[in-house]
Protein backbone atom coordinates (compact mmCIF):
# COMPACT_ATOMS: atom_id res chain seq x y z
CA UNK A 1 0.00 0.00 0.00
CA UNK A 2 2.76 2.40 0.85
CA UNK A 3 5.79 3.52 -0.99
CA UNK A 4 8.72 3.36 1.39
CA UNK A 5 11.32 4.07 -1.29
CA UNK A 6 10.47 7.78 -1.13
CA UNK A 7 11.34 7.82 2.56
CA UNK A 8 14.16 10.26 3.33
CA UNK A 9 17.33 8.65 4.64
CA UNK A 10 17.08 10.28 8.10
CA UNK A 11 14.76 8.94 10.74
CA UNK A 12 11.19 10.18 10.26
CA UNK A 13 9.51 12.41 12.85
CA UNK A 14 6.69 9.92 13.29
CA UNK A 15 6.79 6.26 12.45
CA UNK A 16 3.72 4.10 12.93
CA UNK A 17 3.42 0.40 12.40
CA UNK A 18 0.28 -1.61 12.94
CA UNK A 19 -1.16 1.35 14.85
CA UNK A 20 -4.59 0.49 16.21
CA UNK A 21 -6.79 2.60 18.47
CA UNK A 22 -9.99 1.54 20.19
CA UNK A 23 -12.38 4.22 21.48
CA UNK A 24 -15.36 2.94 23.40
CA UNK A 25 -16.78 -0.01 21.48
CA UNK A 26 -15.27 1.03 18.13
CA UNK A 27 -11.93 0.34 16.54
CA UNK A 28 -11.27 3.84 15.27
CA UNK A 29 -7.84 3.30 13.69
CA UNK A 30 -7.15 -0.04 12.06
CA UNK A 31 -3.59 -1.24 11.83
CA UNK A 32 -2.11 1.88 10.24
CA UNK A 33 1.41 2.03 8.82
CA UNK A 34 2.75 5.45 7.96
CA UNK A 35 5.60 7.88 8.45
CA UNK A 36 5.76 11.63 8.78
CA UNK A 37 9.05 13.00 7.41
CA UNK A 38 11.04 15.58 9.34
CA UNK A 39 11.11 19.24 8.44
CA UNK A 40 8.07 18.99 6.18
CA UNK A 41 4.38 19.82 6.34
CA UNK A 42 2.28 16.70 6.23
CA UNK A 43 -1.44 17.15 5.69
CA UNK A 44 -3.88 14.71 7.22
CA UNK A 45 -7.08 14.71 5.22
CA UNK A 46 -10.27 12.78 5.29
CA UNK A 47 -13.98 13.00 5.92
CA UNK A 48 -15.48 13.83 9.29
CA UNK A 49 -15.20 10.98 11.77
CA UNK A 50 -12.49 9.10 9.88
CA UNK A 51 -10.08 9.28 12.82
CA UNK A 52 -7.86 12.30 12.16
CA UNK A 53 -8.13 13.69 15.67
CA UNK A 54 -7.68 10.24 17.14
CA UNK A 55 -4.47 9.74 15.17
CA UNK A 56 -3.16 13.11 16.33
CA UNK A 57 -4.02 12.37 19.95
CA UNK A 58 -2.13 9.09 19.66
CA UNK A 59 0.92 10.93 18.31
CA UNK A 60 0.80 13.50 21.10
CA UNK A 61 0.29 10.78 23.70
CA UNK A 62 -3.11 11.75 25.07
CA UNK A 63 -5.04 8.84 23.55
CA UNK A 64 -5.65 5.71 25.60
CA UNK A 65 -5.88 2.17 24.19
CA UNK A 66 -3.21 2.58 21.54
CA UNK A 67 -1.58 -0.61 20.33
CA UNK A 68 1.15 -1.26 17.81
CA UNK A 69 4.33 0.74 17.36
CA UNK A 70 4.31 4.50 17.39
CA UNK A 71 7.65 6.27 17.46
CA UNK A 72 7.68 10.05 17.74
CA UNK A 73 10.98 11.95 17.41
CA UNK A 74 12.82 8.75 18.25
CA UNK A 75 10.88 7.90 21.43
CA UNK A 76 7.66 5.99 22.02
CA UNK A 77 4.67 8.33 21.75
CA UNK A 78 3.71 9.86 25.08
CA UNK A 79 7.25 9.66 26.46
CA UNK A 80 7.73 12.39 29.11
CA UNK A 81 10.73 13.92 27.30
CA UNK A 82 8.52 14.58 24.28
CA UNK A 83 6.30 16.97 26.17
CA UNK A 84 8.57 19.96 25.61
CA UNK A 85 9.31 18.98 22.03
CA UNK A 86 5.76 18.79 20.68
CA UNK A 87 3.29 21.63 20.19
CA UNK A 88 -0.32 20.49 20.04
CA UNK A 89 -3.51 22.32 19.11
CA UNK A 90 -6.70 20.46 19.92
CA UNK A 91 -9.62 20.69 17.51
CA UNK A 92 -11.83 22.58 19.96
CA UNK A 93 -10.00 25.67 21.21
CA UNK A 94 -8.60 24.86 24.64
CA UNK A 95 -7.97 28.12 26.44
CA UNK A 96 -9.27 29.71 29.62
CA UNK A 97 -12.30 31.83 28.78
CA UNK A 98 -11.97 33.85 31.97
CA UNK A 99 -8.43 35.01 31.21
CA UNK A 100 -7.28 37.54 28.64
CA UNK A 101 -5.39 36.42 25.55
CA UNK A 102 -2.12 37.58 27.05
CA UNK A 103 -2.78 35.96 30.44
CA UNK A 104 -3.58 32.67 28.72
CA UNK A 105 -0.33 32.73 26.79
CA UNK A 106 1.71 33.83 29.79
CA UNK A 107 0.43 30.90 31.81
CA UNK A 108 1.19 28.30 29.17
CA UNK A 109 4.57 29.95 28.55
CA UNK A 110 5.34 29.63 32.26
CA UNK A 111 4.60 25.91 32.04
CA UNK A 112 6.82 25.40 28.99
CA UNK A 113 9.67 27.61 30.13
CA UNK A 114 9.40 28.10 33.90
CA UNK A 115 11.49 30.20 36.23
CA UNK A 116 12.10 33.85 36.86
CA UNK A 117 15.28 33.82 34.75
CA UNK A 118 13.21 33.08 31.65
CA UNK A 119 10.73 35.93 32.22
CA UNK A 120 12.11 38.16 29.45
CA UNK A 121 12.22 35.32 26.97
CA UNK A 122 8.67 34.38 27.85
CA UNK A 123 7.50 37.92 27.36
CA UNK A 124 9.11 38.01 23.92
CA UNK A 125 7.63 34.65 22.96
CA UNK A 126 4.16 35.68 24.07
CA UNK A 127 4.28 38.94 22.15
CA UNK A 128 5.53 37.17 19.04
CA UNK A 129 2.93 34.41 19.23
CA UNK A 130 0.13 36.97 19.59
CA UNK A 131 1.45 38.83 16.56
CA UNK A 132 1.78 35.57 14.60
CA UNK A 133 -1.93 34.90 14.91
CA UNK A 134 -2.80 38.56 14.35
CA UNK A 135 -4.41 39.21 17.73
CA UNK A 136 -2.23 42.09 18.92
CA UNK A 137 -5.20 44.44 19.00
CA UNK A 138 -7.16 41.95 21.15
CA UNK A 139 -4.33 40.93 23.47
CA UNK A 140 -6.11 42.26 26.55
CA UNK A 141 -9.59 40.98 25.74
CA UNK A 142 -11.01 38.05 27.69
CA UNK A 143 -10.81 34.89 25.59
CA UNK A 144 -14.47 34.22 26.35
CA UNK A 145 -15.48 37.45 24.62
CA UNK A 146 -13.68 36.67 21.37
CA UNK A 147 -15.27 35.32 18.21
CA UNK A 148 -14.96 31.63 17.37
CA UNK A 149 -12.12 32.14 14.91
CA UNK A 150 -10.30 34.44 17.30
CA UNK A 151 -10.51 31.88 20.11
CA UNK A 152 -9.10 29.16 17.90
CA UNK A 153 -6.26 31.52 17.04
CA UNK A 154 -5.48 31.95 20.74
CA UNK A 155 -5.38 28.18 20.99
CA UNK A 156 -3.01 28.07 18.00
CA UNK A 157 -0.81 30.78 19.52
CA UNK A 158 -0.23 28.57 22.56
CA UNK A 159 1.30 25.91 20.33
CA UNK A 160 3.56 28.49 18.67
CA UNK A 161 4.99 29.61 22.02
CA UNK A 162 8.03 27.44 22.41
CA UNK A 163 10.18 26.11 19.61
CA UNK A 164 8.67 22.66 19.24
CA UNK A 165 10.30 20.22 16.83
CA UNK A 166 6.92 18.74 15.97
CA UNK A 167 3.73 20.74 15.65
CA UNK A 168 0.50 18.75 15.66
CA UNK A 169 -2.31 21.02 14.54
CA UNK A 170 -5.87 19.70 14.49
CA UNK A 171 -7.81 21.80 11.97
CA UNK A 172 -6.02 25.03 12.88
CA UNK A 173 -7.56 27.11 10.10
CA UNK A 174 -11.20 26.08 10.44
CA UNK A 175 -13.56 29.05 10.36
CA UNK A 176 -10.89 31.56 9.38
CA UNK A 177 -11.05 33.98 6.48
CA UNK A 178 -8.96 33.44 3.31
CA UNK A 179 -6.46 36.19 4.09
CA UNK A 180 -5.71 34.87 7.55
CA UNK A 181 -5.59 31.31 6.25
CA UNK A 182 -3.03 32.29 3.65
CA UNK A 183 -0.95 34.11 6.28
CA UNK A 184 -1.06 31.17 8.66
CA UNK A 185 -0.01 28.73 5.96
CA UNK A 186 2.86 31.08 5.14
CA UNK A 187 3.77 30.99 8.81
CA UNK A 188 3.65 27.18 8.82
CA UNK A 189 6.00 27.10 5.84
CA UNK A 190 8.36 29.55 7.51
CA UNK A 191 8.40 27.42 10.66
CA UNK A 192 9.19 24.32 8.64
CA UNK A 193 11.85 26.01 6.50
CA UNK A 194 13.64 28.13 9.10
CA UNK A 195 13.41 25.95 12.17
CA UNK A 196 13.33 22.64 10.37
CA UNK A 197 10.24 21.80 12.40
CA UNK A 198 7.85 19.06 11.35
CA UNK A 199 4.18 19.89 11.00
CA UNK A 200 1.28 17.48 11.00
CA UNK A 201 -1.83 19.44 10.04
CA UNK A 202 -5.33 18.05 9.68
CA UNK A 203 -7.94 19.66 7.51
CA UNK A 204 -11.24 19.13 5.80
CA UNK A 205 -10.50 21.77 3.25
CA UNK A 206 -9.00 20.24 0.16
CA UNK A 207 -7.49 23.43 -1.24
CA UNK A 208 -5.29 23.50 1.86
CA UNK A 209 -3.99 20.13 0.82
CA UNK A 210 -2.23 21.76 -2.09
CA UNK A 211 -0.13 23.74 0.37
CA UNK A 212 1.28 20.63 2.08
CA UNK A 213 4.52 18.91 1.13
CA UNK A 214 2.99 15.54 1.72
CA UNK A 215 -0.48 14.15 2.28
CA UNK A 216 -2.00 11.31 4.21
CA UNK A 217 -5.51 10.64 2.94
CA UNK A 218 -7.68 8.81 5.44
CA UNK A 219 -11.05 7.16 5.28
CA UNK A 220 -12.89 5.18 7.97
CA UNK A 221 -9.85 4.55 10.13
CA UNK A 222 -7.58 3.53 7.29
CA UNK A 223 -5.01 5.32 5.20
CA UNK A 224 -6.12 5.49 1.58
CA UNK A 225 -3.07 7.10 0.09
CA UNK A 226 0.22 8.68 1.06
CA UNK A 227 2.33 10.92 -1.14
CA UNK A 228 2.97 14.41 -2.48
CA UNK A 229 -0.03 16.30 -3.87
CA UNK A 230 1.54 16.02 -7.34
CA UNK A 231 2.05 12.30 -7.05
CA UNK A 232 -1.56 11.80 -5.96
CA UNK A 233 -2.90 13.81 -8.86
CA UNK A 234 -0.70 12.00 -11.34
CA UNK A 235 -1.52 8.58 -9.92
CA UNK A 236 -5.25 9.17 -10.18
CA UNK A 237 -5.08 11.17 -13.40
CA UNK A 238 -7.00 14.06 -11.84
CA UNK A 239 -6.49 17.82 -11.77
CA UNK A 240 -6.92 18.61 -8.07
CA UNK A 241 -6.30 16.85 -4.79
CA UNK A 242 -10.02 16.98 -4.14
CA UNK A 243 -10.72 15.02 -7.31
CA UNK A 244 -7.90 12.65 -6.50
CA UNK A 245 -9.40 12.05 -3.06
CA UNK A 246 -12.90 11.47 -4.44
CA UNK A 247 -11.47 9.11 -7.02
CA UNK A 248 -9.65 7.12 -4.34
CA UNK A 249 -12.74 6.99 -2.11
CA UNK A 250 -14.86 5.68 -4.99
CA UNK A 251 -12.19 3.14 -5.79
CA UNK A 252 -12.05 1.96 -2.18
CA UNK A 253 -15.84 1.80 -1.92
CA UNK A 254 -16.03 -0.22 -5.12
CA UNK A 255 -13.29 -2.56 -3.92
CA UNK A 256 -15.11 -3.00 -0.61
CA UNK A 257 -18.33 -3.81 -2.45
CA UNK A 258 -16.77 -6.41 -4.70
CA UNK A 259 -15.13 -7.99 -1.65
CA UNK A 260 -18.49 -8.17 0.09
CA UNK A 261 -20.26 -9.64 -2.90
CA UNK A 262 -17.42 -12.13 -3.19
CA UNK A 263 -18.04 -13.11 0.44
CA UNK A 264 -21.77 -13.34 -0.21
CA UNK A 265 -21.31 -15.66 -3.17
CA UNK A 266 -18.87 -17.95 -1.37
CA UNK A 267 -21.26 -18.26 1.55
CA UNK B 1 -4.32 0.06 29.33
CA UNK B 2 -3.90 -2.40 26.55
CA UNK B 3 -0.49 -1.79 25.11
CA UNK B 4 0.68 -5.04 23.64
CA UNK B 5 3.86 -4.19 21.84
CA UNK B 6 6.97 -3.51 23.89
CA UNK B 7 7.99 -0.39 21.97
CA UNK B 8 4.45 0.84 21.99
CA UNK B 9 3.36 4.24 23.18
CA UNK B 10 4.07 3.51 26.81
CA UNK B 11 1.54 5.36 28.92
CA UNK B 12 3.51 5.18 32.13
CA UNK B 13 7.06 5.66 31.00
CA UNK B 14 8.55 4.96 34.39
CA UNK B 15 11.70 3.39 33.03
CA UNK B 16 12.42 6.51 31.03
CA UNK B 17 15.12 9.06 31.77
CA UNK B 18 12.27 11.17 33.03
CA UNK B 19 12.42 14.95 33.24
CA UNK B 20 12.26 16.46 36.73
CA UNK B 21 9.31 14.66 38.28
CA UNK B 22 9.04 16.24 41.71
CA UNK B 23 7.16 19.44 42.33
CA UNK B 24 8.39 22.32 40.23
CA UNK B 25 7.96 25.44 42.29
CA UNK B 26 7.68 27.89 39.38
CA UNK B 27 5.06 25.80 37.60
CA UNK B 28 3.11 25.39 40.83
CA UNK B 29 3.07 29.10 41.58
CA UNK B 30 2.28 29.92 37.95
CA UNK B 31 -0.73 27.61 38.21
CA UNK B 32 -1.85 29.12 41.51
CA UNK B 33 -1.50 32.63 40.06
CA UNK B 34 -3.52 31.58 37.02
CA UNK B 35 -6.35 30.15 39.15
CA UNK B 36 -6.47 33.32 41.24
CA UNK B 37 -6.39 35.46 38.09
CA UNK B 38 -9.36 33.51 36.74
CA UNK B 39 -11.23 34.16 39.96
CA UNK B 40 -10.36 37.84 39.80
CA UNK B 41 -12.34 38.06 36.59
CA UNK B 42 -15.27 36.67 38.55
CA UNK B 43 -15.64 39.05 41.51
CA UNK B 44 -19.12 37.84 42.29
CA UNK B 45 -17.89 34.36 43.18
CA UNK B 46 -15.23 35.82 45.45
CA UNK B 47 -17.77 38.06 47.14
CA UNK B 48 -20.13 35.13 47.70
CA UNK B 49 -17.37 32.91 49.06
CA UNK B 50 -16.22 35.53 51.52
CA UNK B 51 -19.55 36.99 52.54
CA UNK B 52 -21.79 33.95 52.95
CA UNK B 53 -19.96 32.53 55.99
CA UNK B 54 -20.10 35.97 57.64
CA UNK B 55 -23.81 36.37 56.96
CA UNK B 56 -24.53 32.86 58.24
CA UNK B 57 -22.61 33.49 61.45
CA UNK B 58 -24.43 36.76 61.94
CA UNK B 59 -27.75 35.01 61.43
CA UNK B 60 -26.82 32.24 63.81
CA UNK B 61 -25.76 34.67 66.50
CA UNK B 62 -29.25 36.13 66.64
CA UNK B 63 -31.05 32.82 66.11
CA UNK B 64 -29.45 31.72 69.38
CA UNK B 65 -29.80 35.13 70.92
CA UNK B 66 -30.81 33.79 74.30
CA UNK B 67 -28.29 30.94 74.53
CA UNK B 68 -24.75 32.15 73.97
CA UNK B 69 -23.35 28.72 74.87
CA UNK B 70 -25.05 27.10 71.88
CA UNK B 71 -23.77 29.81 69.58
CA UNK B 72 -20.24 29.14 70.80
CA UNK B 73 -20.38 25.43 69.91
CA UNK B 74 -22.21 25.74 66.62
CA UNK B 75 -20.31 28.88 65.61
CA UNK B 76 -16.94 27.25 66.18
CA UNK B 77 -18.03 24.12 64.31
CA UNK B 78 -19.24 26.21 61.38
CA UNK B 79 -15.92 28.02 61.19
CA UNK B 80 -14.48 24.62 60.38
CA UNK B 81 -17.25 23.53 58.04
CA UNK B 82 -17.56 26.59 55.78
CA UNK B 83 -14.09 26.42 54.25
CA UNK B 84 -14.56 22.72 53.59
CA UNK B 85 -17.87 23.15 51.76
CA UNK B 86 -16.90 26.25 49.76
CA UNK B 87 -13.59 24.84 48.61
CA UNK B 88 -15.22 21.53 47.77
CA UNK B 89 -17.72 23.23 45.48
CA UNK B 90 -15.28 25.64 43.87
CA UNK B 91 -12.65 22.99 43.24
CA UNK B 92 -14.99 20.38 41.85
CA UNK B 93 -16.47 22.84 39.36
CA UNK B 94 -13.10 24.38 38.46
CA UNK B 95 -11.52 20.99 37.82
CA UNK B 96 -14.52 19.80 35.86
CA UNK B 97 -14.31 22.89 33.68
CA UNK B 98 -10.63 22.24 33.18
CA UNK B 99 -11.47 18.73 32.02
CA UNK B 100 -14.33 19.65 29.69
CA UNK B 101 -12.68 22.72 28.14
CA UNK B 102 -9.73 20.67 26.94
CA UNK B 103 -7.24 22.75 28.90
CA UNK B 104 -6.46 19.77 31.12
CA UNK B 105 -5.62 17.64 28.08
CA UNK B 106 -3.43 20.44 26.79
CA UNK B 107 -1.66 20.93 30.13
CA UNK B 108 -1.01 17.24 30.58
CA UNK B 109 0.50 17.10 27.07
CA UNK B 110 2.89 19.81 28.28
CA UNK B 111 5.70 19.34 30.78
CA UNK B 112 3.42 20.00 33.75
CA UNK B 113 3.54 17.49 36.60
CA UNK B 114 0.23 16.38 38.04
CA UNK B 115 1.60 17.37 41.43
CA UNK B 116 2.28 20.89 40.14
CA UNK B 117 -1.30 21.24 38.98
CA UNK B 118 -2.81 19.95 42.20
CA UNK B 119 -0.44 21.92 44.42
CA UNK B 120 -1.23 25.00 42.36
CA UNK B 121 -4.94 24.58 42.96
CA UNK B 122 -4.40 23.84 46.65
CA UNK B 123 -2.22 26.94 46.99
CA UNK B 124 -4.72 29.24 45.27
CA UNK B 125 -7.76 27.99 47.14
CA UNK B 126 -5.75 27.83 50.37
CA UNK B 127 -5.01 31.54 50.00
CA UNK B 128 -8.67 32.23 49.39
CA UNK B 129 -9.61 30.12 52.40
CA UNK B 130 -7.30 32.20 54.58
CA UNK B 131 -9.11 35.38 53.53
CA UNK B 132 -12.48 33.73 54.10
CA UNK B 133 -11.52 32.32 57.50
CA UNK B 134 -9.83 35.47 58.75
CA UNK B 135 -12.97 37.46 58.04
CA UNK B 136 -15.35 34.86 59.48
CA UNK B 137 -13.24 34.16 62.56
CA UNK B 138 -12.62 37.85 63.13
CA UNK B 139 -16.30 38.63 62.88
CA UNK B 140 -17.29 35.78 65.18
CA UNK B 141 -14.67 36.42 67.85
CA UNK B 142 -14.60 40.22 67.97
CA UNK B 143 -18.05 41.30 66.94
CA UNK B 144 -20.40 38.44 67.70
CA UNK B 145 -18.85 37.53 71.02
CA UNK B 146 -17.86 33.95 70.20
CA UNK B 147 -16.18 32.83 73.39
CA UNK B 148 -12.96 31.02 72.45
CA UNK B 149 -10.72 29.90 75.27
CA UNK B 150 -7.79 28.99 73.02
CA UNK B 151 -5.98 31.03 70.42
CA UNK B 152 -7.92 32.23 67.38
CA UNK B 153 -4.79 31.35 65.35
CA UNK B 154 -5.50 27.71 66.05
CA UNK B 155 -9.04 28.19 64.74
CA UNK B 156 -7.47 29.60 61.59
CA UNK B 157 -5.10 26.65 61.29
CA UNK B 158 -7.97 24.16 61.46
CA UNK B 159 -9.97 26.24 58.98
CA UNK B 160 -7.04 26.19 56.54
CA UNK B 161 -6.67 22.43 56.83
CA UNK B 162 -10.41 22.06 56.29
CA UNK B 163 -10.14 24.14 53.14
CA UNK B 164 -7.36 21.87 51.95
CA UNK B 165 -9.54 18.85 52.67
CA UNK B 166 -12.41 20.46 50.73
CA UNK B 167 -10.10 21.14 47.78
CA UNK B 168 -8.89 17.55 47.89
CA UNK B 169 -12.41 16.09 48.00
CA UNK B 170 -13.60 18.38 45.22
CA UNK B 171 -10.70 17.45 43.00
CA UNK B 172 -11.29 13.78 43.65
CA UNK B 173 -15.03 13.69 42.97
CA UNK B 174 -14.75 15.85 39.86
CA UNK B 175 -13.16 12.85 38.18
CA UNK B 176 -16.46 11.02 38.56
CA UNK B 177 -18.66 13.84 37.35
CA UNK B 178 -19.37 14.11 33.66
CA UNK B 179 -21.26 17.38 33.92
CA UNK B 180 -21.76 20.37 36.19
CA UNK B 181 -25.11 18.93 37.23
CA UNK B 182 -23.48 15.78 38.50
CA UNK B 183 -20.70 17.72 40.18
CA UNK B 184 -23.19 19.76 42.18
CA UNK B 185 -25.03 16.57 43.19
CA UNK B 186 -21.84 15.26 44.75
CA UNK B 187 -22.16 17.96 47.34
CA UNK B 188 -25.19 16.36 49.09
CA UNK B 189 -23.63 12.95 48.53
CA UNK B 190 -20.22 13.70 50.00
CA UNK B 191 -20.82 16.61 52.33
CA UNK B 192 -24.28 16.13 53.85
CA UNK B 193 -23.63 12.80 55.57
CA UNK B 194 -20.51 14.27 57.10
CA UNK B 195 -22.45 17.33 58.16
CA UNK B 196 -25.08 15.20 59.91
CA UNK B 197 -22.55 12.99 61.64
CA UNK B 198 -19.81 15.48 62.52
CA UNK B 199 -21.29 16.46 65.86
CA UNK B 200 -22.80 19.73 64.77
CA UNK B 201 -26.36 18.75 65.65
CA UNK B 202 -25.72 16.46 68.55
CA UNK B 203 -22.52 15.40 70.30
CA UNK B 204 -21.09 12.34 68.59
CA UNK B 205 -21.08 10.13 71.74
CA UNK B 206 -24.88 10.57 71.90
CA UNK B 207 -25.41 8.99 68.48
CA UNK B 208 -26.39 5.41 67.80
CA UNK B 209 -23.17 3.35 68.15
CA UNK B 210 -23.22 2.45 64.45
CA UNK B 211 -23.49 6.08 63.41
CA UNK B 212 -20.85 7.03 65.93
CA UNK B 213 -18.52 4.47 64.40
CA UNK B 214 -19.22 5.87 60.94
CA UNK B 215 -18.64 9.39 62.16
CA UNK B 216 -15.30 8.24 63.56
CA UNK B 217 -14.29 7.39 60.01
CA UNK B 218 -15.30 10.71 58.45
CA UNK B 219 -12.73 13.51 58.35
CA UNK B 220 -15.18 16.36 58.98
CA UNK B 221 -15.82 14.96 62.48
CA UNK B 222 -12.20 15.67 63.38
CA UNK B 223 -12.37 19.14 61.89
CA UNK B 224 -15.30 19.95 64.18
CA UNK B 225 -13.70 18.21 67.18
CA UNK B 226 -10.56 20.26 66.63
CA UNK B 227 -12.52 23.49 66.58
CA UNK B 228 -14.25 22.55 69.81
CA UNK B 229 -10.94 21.73 71.48
CA UNK B 230 -9.74 25.27 70.74
CA UNK B 231 -13.03 26.58 72.05
CA UNK B 232 -12.62 24.91 75.44
CA UNK B 233 -8.90 24.72 76.19
CA UNK B 234 -6.30 27.43 76.53
CA UNK B 235 -3.44 25.48 75.00
CA UNK B 236 -2.96 22.80 72.38
CA UNK B 237 -4.31 19.56 73.80
CA UNK B 238 -3.22 16.13 72.64
CA UNK B 239 -6.72 15.64 71.24
CA UNK B 240 -6.32 18.83 69.20
CA UNK B 241 -3.02 17.70 67.76
CA UNK B 242 -4.55 14.33 66.87
CA UNK B 243 -7.54 16.00 65.19
CA UNK B 244 -5.33 18.33 63.18
CA UNK B 245 -3.07 15.50 62.08
CA UNK B 246 -6.04 13.38 61.02
CA UNK B 247 -7.55 16.18 58.94
CA UNK B 248 -4.19 16.97 57.34
CA UNK B 249 -3.54 13.29 56.70
CA UNK B 250 -6.94 12.83 55.07
CA UNK B 251 -6.39 15.89 52.89
CA UNK B 252 -3.04 14.55 51.70
CA UNK B 253 -4.46 11.09 51.09
CA UNK B 254 -7.39 12.39 49.07
CA UNK B 255 -5.10 14.76 47.13
CA UNK B 256 -2.98 11.78 46.18
CA UNK B 257 -6.07 9.87 45.10
CA UNK B 258 -7.12 12.98 43.14
CA UNK B 259 -3.75 13.04 41.40
CA UNK B 260 -4.32 9.45 40.35
CA UNK B 261 -7.56 10.45 38.66
CA UNK B 262 -5.74 12.90 36.39
CA UNK B 263 -4.95 10.74 33.40
CA UNK B 264 -2.59 11.89 30.70
CA UNK B 265 -4.21 9.41 28.34
CA UNK B 266 -7.97 9.48 28.02
CA UNK B 267 -10.33 7.31 25.95
N1 LIG C 1 -14.55 10.03 23.31
C1 LIG C 1 -14.92 9.14 22.38
N2 LIG C 1 -15.41 7.95 22.75
C2 LIG C 1 -15.76 7.04 21.85
N3 LIG C 1 -15.67 7.20 20.53
C3 LIG C 1 -15.19 8.36 20.08
C4 LIG C 1 -14.78 9.40 20.99
N4 LIG C 1 -14.34 10.43 20.26
C5 LIG C 1 -14.47 10.08 18.97
N5 LIG C 1 -14.96 8.84 18.85
C6 LIG C 1 -15.21 8.13 17.59
O1 LIG C 1 -14.00 7.99 16.91
C7 LIG C 1 -14.17 8.18 15.52
C8 LIG C 1 -13.10 9.11 15.01
O2 LIG C 1 -13.20 10.35 15.64
P1 LIG C 1 -12.22 11.54 15.33
O3 LIG C 1 -12.54 12.64 16.28
O4 LIG C 1 -10.82 11.02 15.34
O5 LIG C 1 -12.63 11.94 13.84
P2 LIG C 1 -12.08 13.13 12.93
O6 LIG C 1 -11.53 12.51 11.71
O7 LIG C 1 -11.18 14.00 13.70
O8 LIG C 1 -13.43 13.88 12.57
P3 LIG C 1 -13.66 15.46 12.32
O9 LIG C 1 -13.12 15.78 10.98
O10 LIG C 1 -15.14 15.58 12.36
O11 LIG C 1 -12.97 16.18 13.43
C9 LIG C 1 -15.58 8.72 15.33
O12 LIG C 1 -16.32 7.74 14.67
C10 LIG C 1 -16.12 8.95 16.71
O13 LIG C 1 -17.44 8.47 16.79
MG1 LIG D 1 -11.26 15.86 14.38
Amino acid sequence: MMNYSSRPPEEPAVHAQDLTVVRGPRTVLRSLDFTVPRGRITGLLGPSGCGKSTLMRAVVGTQAKVTGTLEVLGSPAGHPTLRTRIGYVTQAPSVYDDLTVRQNLHYFAAILDPGRAAADRRHENVTRAIADVDLTTHADALAGTLSGGQRSRVSLAVALLGTPELLVLDEPTVGLDPVLRRDLWQLFHTIAAERGATLLVSSHVMDEAERCHRLLLMRAGEILADGTPDALRTRTGTGTVEDAFLHLVDEATAAGRTQETAKETTR
Amino acid sequence: MSTTHPTTAAPTATAAPAPPRALNLSRTTATAARVLRQLRHDPRTIALMVLIPCVMLLLLRYVFDGSARVFDTIGASLLGIFPLITMFLVTSIATLRERTSGTLERLLAMPLGKGDLIAGYALAFGALAIVQSVLATGLAVWFLGLDVTGSPWLLLLVALLDALLGTALGLFVSAFAASEFQAVQFMPAVIFPQLLLCGLFTPRPNMHPVLEAISDALPMSYAVDGMNEVLRHTDMTAAFVRDVLIVAGCALLVLTLGAATLKRRTP
